[in-house]
């Protein structure tokens, strides 16, 4: 009301916009003007977030999605492959990354240049990558068994056994997002004050009681951040796994999406691919909100 | 000191493996992408009869596989120039919203972006390709447009409201005091003052979109009406893939991105989890 009557007069108008940007404006127009200035934003996520969501939510209390998921084979095979290939190439990766930001941590010309060099598996699309790794280990022309044959270890169907299979793919994560983590670890790391490291020296430790000590108590907490992040990024992973497999052999190398995209356009029946999901949902969306907790 | 030399040695040997298992796989990329046909079906270490003529078959769309070349890439780089203009736009304003109105609500939207940034694009994508069925808009770039805003938004909006928090305060009071509006305040004040930052976050969400494979290969099934990752994506559908031309073309879609991520990569590794560090 009292803005209202305020605005009606041009002088008014201007009191108006000095108090807001004082902060005075009430908070009830202070909400207005932020909602519409956010509303493309809560549009956005309400038609393609929420609701999305909401058909997933209903085929989660639905008895027959697990029914009908749970006595397939390839569904709970793929399950397995999920958290096989989230709790090994996530931590795998991390720890990887927390080492080498230590070794690249330092100011050298030589390791700032290696440091450019590293992420290169990160600044080139994922598909050229997994491409090349894929014909790497191309059972006939792959140069992986021309090395294997040099070294007198034979040749082998890499792609064509589940657990070679899902190494490859293991593998393949590490090298594409293990550079990504080490910049985020090493920028974590660089903002511990040098002067720890000094008393450090002073007292004579080493460099792994530097670490157990000094740095590893002080990125313990981005360290589990990027750990859940990147363990949620993962889980809902198709990208790599459709292009490296494609779930063969024998549809026994699936993830949560891979499997999804297979019930959805393979077999046709929608109502199991979003069943996937929405199994997997609870977890997610535990996951989701201790990282949200944390951030925030 | 005879420790010191040990630490050092093993640094070096560190820094060497992982120079070499990050250059291996780009390596024999590009092996490949210069390899002749006669000489792709046998394995080597080193290319023996380098050629550029598998850049020059895709570029002049000379095999089936890469007859509609051009046009991939022109779908590409439509999506994603309109995901770059959504983005700015819906991104620009939030972060206005967030970092210089400063309302109570703000923090709910906040929130919001965060669950959209960290839920796996994945999960959502099967209710996604219904609801764009329903709304008869599959194999349009509408689909895949909203898609990759919507998950672009996010990381965009952080970044810039991370550079909105550090403006002073005194420069939207006294354009206040001479009667400018928020509307005038956003459109003269505030954006010609995040305009490096617009520009690395519009890249962020062009390559974004340009990397993107799942939404784009759900939502795009014309030969014609396909960008260019799925056009890769489907090499592998035939048997006789032939194999050169696949990493000459994946040479060609990496450059843009490549030179991209290292320009900004300041801009790329910030944002939300930096903010995290700062934080703890």
């Amino acid at each position: 009301m009292a803005n209202g009557l305020v605005s009606a007069n041009p002088r008014g108008l201007i009191g108006r916009s000095v108090t807001a940007a004082a902060g005075i404006l009430s908070p009830r127009s202070r909400n207005m003007q932020g909602l519409l200035f956010s509303l493309p934003l809560i549009v956005l996520f309400l038609a393609f977030v929420v609701y999305p969501l909401y058909f997933e939510v209903t085929q989660a209390l639905d008895r027959y999605t697990y029914e009908v998921l749970f006595n397939d084979p390839i569904y709970v095979q793929t399950i397995v492959n999920t958290v096989i290939y989230v709790g090994i190439a996530v931590n795998v990766k991390l720890f990887l990354a927390l080492l080498l930001s230590g070794v690249l941590d330092d100011d050298s010309r030589s390791t700032r240049f290696l440091s450019a060099i590293f992420l290169l598996p990160w600044a080139i699309p994922v598909l050229p990558g997994i491409l090349s790794v894929r014909w790497m280990m191309s059972s006939q022309w792959g140069i992986l068994n021309l090395i294997s044959e040099d070294l007198g270890l034979g040749t082998h169907h890499w792609l064509a056994s589940r657990w070679t299979a899902l190494t490859a793919l293991i593998i393949f994560h590490i090298w594409k997002y293990l550079p990504f983590w080490t910049v985020i670890i090493l920028a974590a790391r660089r903002g511990i004050p040098r002067q720890l490291y000094e008393a450090g020296a002073i007292d004579g430790a080493n460099t792994f009681q530097t670490f157990r000590y000094i740095s590893f108590p002080l990125l313990a907490g981005i360290y589990l951040i990027c750990s859940l992040l990147s363990m949620v990024f993962t889980m809902g992973d198709f990208t790599n796994v459709w292009l490296m497999t494609g779930g063969a052999p024998g549809d026994s190398t699936h993830v949560l999406a891979t499997l999804a995209y297979r019930y959805t356009f393979r077999l046709g029946k929608i109502d199991w691919g979003v069943g996937v999901f929405a199994t997997a949902l609870p977890v997610t969306l535990l996951f989701i909100f201790i990282l949200i907790r944390k951030i925030k | 000191m005879g420790s010191r030399w040990g630490v050092n040695l093993m640094r070096v040997a560190v820094l060497g493996v992982v120079t070499a298992w990050t250059i291996f796989p780009i390596y024999y990329m590009v092996t490949l992408a210069i390899t002749p046909w006669g000489d792709l079906f046998r394995p080597v270490y080193f290319v023996q009869h380098p050629t550029l003529d598998n850049f020059k078959f895709v570029l002049f769309q000379e095999s089936p596989f890469v007859k509609y070349f051009w046009r991939w890439l022109g779908n590409s780089l439509l999506v994603s120039a309109a995901v770059m203009v959504a983005v700015l736009a819906v991104a620009a304003m939030g972060s206005y919203a967030l970092g210089r109105i400063r309302f109570g609500l703000g923090r709910y939207v906040s929130g919001m972006t965060l669950f959209t940034y960290i839920i796996p694009a994945s999960f959502l994508s099967i209710p996604f390709f219904k609801i764009m069925g329903d709304y008869d808009l599959l194999d349009t770039y509408w689909a895949l447009i909203f898609a990759m805003t919507t998950f672009a938004a996010p990381y965009a909006l952080w970044v810039l409201w991370d550079y909105a928090k550090t403006i002073p305060n005194e420069i939207d009071e006294s354009a206040a005091i001479d009667g400018a509006g928020p509307l005038a305040i956003f459109f003269r004040i505030y954006l010609p003052l995040i305009t490096p930052t617009l520009i690395a976050v519009g890249t962020y969400a062009f390559f974004f979109a340009w990397n993107e494979y799942l939404y784009a290969v759900l939502l795009l099934q014309g030969e014609k009406m396909i960008t260019l990752p799925v056009g890769m994506g489907n090499f592998l559908t035939s048997d006789d893939a032939p194999w050169n031309l696949l990493m000459a073309l994946s040479v060609i879609y990496s450059i843009p991105p490549v030179i991209f991520y290292y320009i900004f990569r300041r801009y790329l590794t910030h944002g939300l989890v930096s903010g995290a560090v700062q934080g703890t």
